[in-house]
């Protein structure tokens, strides 16, 4: 198996101020995945230790919430809104389009590890219908065509 | 003083507010006559971004749909108090029905001040209940006002909220009590806490210290949800003044009462919305439900005794207090008092926060404050309550917002999702929307749950895919049944509403996919043929052109033809054609 070599050390004021609160390990998970973009299995082995759990414990945890990670993501985050007022609006088509173009599905990440798509709970911006959100940036009023020319401008971005 | 202020909760910012701000900040420059500032959301996401124009407390013009080119214009009106030259990005009369219509309780200050600012606040009467309760209420009078009121549950369940804060309060412990808030909302289409959050957080702690006084809690925790940073970020700036100014810590105000609060944010998931999960995630584990009793008001958080409200309840409490029980309970109906906010969204001209007194019809709110139906198109259904809840059709639009009416039509009240739908919205494919999300969010620790939402799901697919069986319906009202009566918790209780109300209200619907694959909404991809009038199609090209899968043959001034074996259903050539020569049939 192939185990990580992650830096410990911006870990450690996080794990000194809570690993000995009780109920901390969700906390502890979130500030990890800050310092990483995601949780490395040794890091987890590493969290495990601190607290003074198992890491099927952690796993457990870190795998039942939709935030963590357990593989890096690209530089850009694409999270497609499927609340209920984007699915009125055409948001299925919307999510369609962006996977057909990047040729990935919700929770892959292209191959030049430039996009993540991940299709989220309502982000609400629900006025905004159907809406994806680009690390952070919400762009809203969409169509299957919007979308799309949203994704080539940022990758002619990253090939010039 | 002219202040120029900008509204800046979420819609907003995702509208471009603070690129707005920016601009209006850079045109400003030098000119300190003019104050810049913010205030958080003011219900109109649909008219965003909005810039209003103060004179000190006094609105002289409230702008709609501002960009940034707009700056100069508007930091010169404020200046010379000329007005003529942004009237065209002044907001309409009819729009601000959208305002006028409503009654705010627990959006009282939304929109009004600056959510960074205590003094803010404070000038709107803030702390002014807690002061009153802290100096001449015992705890038993906080829980009485509360009755009195007839305040219950907002998240959606409509538990009386003194009736909780009185359990929690007789409850005995050598340790500590708990007074939690569940911001974990959830429901695709609700963000009204969030709005609260962000717009007024002092409202939520001081109803919080008022609740935690009544039942005697020594620490308070908000569960917020992680995909609401912003919000998380304003609580904690208020959390932090409140704690300069003597309202959270030790001796509160003098009073010998000390209180502590903490957030702590959710990692996504559903299910910790449902108490009892919830009070696993804070513990740090999987919020998977336990089993009630005991409730939490006996054994909650570190298994101490704990009370756990919504944010809208919160939000209601210190108006409560200062305006009296009755005030609150003249407002509503004999069941449900005083009034109820709701994420007004989908197909409707204005969307956005509303709150209205309890009572009103569904009709009153989706046409005289949404403004009805967007485009030419018919209302179908109203959808209220999220995945836990249900679809009501047009022709009980006049139901009342009551807890007991809503319920009796097959939906709930909810925590305040609002999903308006017209008739281009498929019916099952709603029904299969909920369960694609109630499925993939069951934590899997009861079986009904678990493999009842899974089976349900897989039904609706094959029926949206024109594979429906004979018999299907039926086989999707029992599976209903059984979820309901076994799951463990309220996750899997109120899963299938959403089926039970559309099979209830739309058979037809289900009948026309299953006997006739045929999508009445014309929305299910897979029931849907794209011919070109031969009549109608002048041989442009351009849907030839537009057509992903090369199904479109033709020569140019000559009618096209779509083969239908490679047609992939995405509906392109009927959204390019000039001459609505593409049917969908």
């Amino acid at each position: 198996m192939n185990i990580p070599q992650s830096n410990f050390k911006p870990l450690e004021p996080v794990l000194t101020e809570y690993a000995k609160i009780p109920g901390s390990l969700i906390t502890i998970l979130q500030k990890a995945q800050e310092i990483y973009g995601y949780l490395p299995k040794d890091v987890i082995y590493h969290i495990a230790e601190k607290v003074g759990t198992t890491p099927a414990e952690v796993m457990g945890v870190a795998t039942f919430y939709s935030q963590f990670r357990l593989a890096p993501i690209g530089k850009y985050l694409i999270m497609a809104c499927q609340g209920t007022a984007c699915h009125v609006n055409g948001s299925e088509r919307v999510s369609a389009a962006v996977s057909e173009y990047l040729g990935i599905e919700s929770g892959e990440t292209t191959e030049d590890g430039i996009f993540t798509l991940e299709n989220v709970a309502c982000l609400g911006c629900c006025s905004l219908a159907p809406v994806i959100m680009i690390n952070g940036e919400a762009f809203g009023n969409l169509t299957p065509e919007k979308a799309v020319s949203i994704l080539e401008n940022l990758r002619e971005k990253e090939e010039a | 003083m002219m202040r120029i202020v900008i509204g800046e909760g979420s819609c907003g910012i995702a509208a471009g507010a603070l690129k707005v701000h920016k601009a209006i900040e850079n045109a400003l420059e030098n000119k300190s006559k003019i104050e810049i500032g913010k205030t958080g959301c003011i219900g109109m996401c649909f008219l965003e971004p909005i810039v209003d124009i103060y004179d000190g407390k006094k609105l002289l013009r409230r702008l709609v749909r501002v960009s940034e080119e707009d700056a100069g214009a508007i930091v010169e009106a404020a200046e010379t108090e000329d007005f003529s030259k942004i009237e065209n990005i002044a907001i309409s009369e009819e729009d601000e029905e959208f305002l006028s219509r409503q009654t705010r309780i627990a959006l009282r200050h939304c929109g009004i001040i600056d959510p960074t600012s205590i003094e803010d606040y404070r000038e709107e009467d803030g702390y002014k209940a807690l002061k009153k309760v802290l100096e001449t209420m015992t705890p038993e009078e906080v829980i009485e006002e509360i009755k009195i009121s007839g305040l219950a549950g907002r998240g959606g369940a409509g538990f009386p909220t003194w009736f909780k804060w009185n359990a929690a309060r007789q409850s005995k412990t050598e340790g500590k009590k708990y007074l939690i808030c569940n911001a974990d909302e959830g429901d695709p289409g609700a963000f009204m806490d969030r709005a609260v959050i962000e717009s007024d957080p002092h409202s939520l702690i001081e109803g919080m210290l008022i609740g935690a006084y009544a039942i005697g809690a020594e620490e308070m925790i908000v569960y917020v949800r992680a995909e609401y940073p912003l919000a998380i970020k304003r609580l904690e700036k208020a959390i932090e003044q409140a704690r300069e100014n003597n309202l959270l810590g030790k001796n509160i105000l003098g009073s010998g009462f000390s209180c502590e609060m903490i957030i702590k944010a959710g990692a996504g998931a559903f299910v910790c919305g449902e108490e009892t999960a919830l009070i696993e995630s804070l513990e740090g584990k999987r919020g998977m439900p336990r089993i009630k009793p005991p409730f939490p008001a006996q054994r909650g958080y570190m298994d101490e005794p704990s009370n756990i409200n919504n944010v809208e309840t919160f939000a209601n409490v210190a108006w409560i207090l200062n305006n009296g029980g009755a005030a609150f309970a003249a407002m509503g109906t004999e069941n449900s008092k005083g009034t109820k906010v709701f994420a007004l969204t989908g197909k409707v001209k204005r969307s956005g926060l509303i709150e209205v007194p309890m009572g009103k019809t569904l009709r009153e709110v989706i046409f005289d404050i949404g403004g009805g139906i967007r485009g030419e198109k018919e209302i179908k259904a109203v959808q209220l309550g999220g995945p836990s809840g249900g679809c009501i059709p047009k022709n009980l639009l006049d139901t009342v917002i009551d807890y007991r009416a809503l319920a009796e039509t097959g939906a709930i009240m909810g925590s305040g999702g609002m999903v308006v739908m017209d008739e281009s919205t498929c019916m099952v494919g709603m029904a299969k929307f909920f369960l694609d999300f109630t499925a993939l969010e069951s934590c899997g620790k009861c079986v009904h749950c678990r493999i009842g939402t899974k089976r349900m799901q897989e039904i609706l697919t094959r029926i949206v895919n024109g594979k429906g069986r004979e018999g299907d319906i039926e086989l999707l009202e029992e599976l209903c049944e059984a979820v309901k009566d076994g799951a463990l918790c309220g996750l899997g209780q109120t899963a299938p509403n959403p089926v039970l109300t559309t099979i209830k209200y739309f058979r037809n619907e289900y009948n026309a996919h299953i006997n006739e694959h045929r999508c009445p909404a014309k929305e299910c991809a897979a029931m849907l043929t794209y011919k070109i009038d031969e009549e109608k199609c002048r041989g442009c090209t351009l849907c030839a052109k537009k057509c992903p899968a090369k199904a479109i043959s033709g020569e140019v001034k000559k009618p096209h033809i779509i083969d239908e074996n490679l047609c992939v259903k995405c509906g392109a050539c009927s959204k390019v054609c000039r001459f609505g020569a593409v049917k969908i049939l």
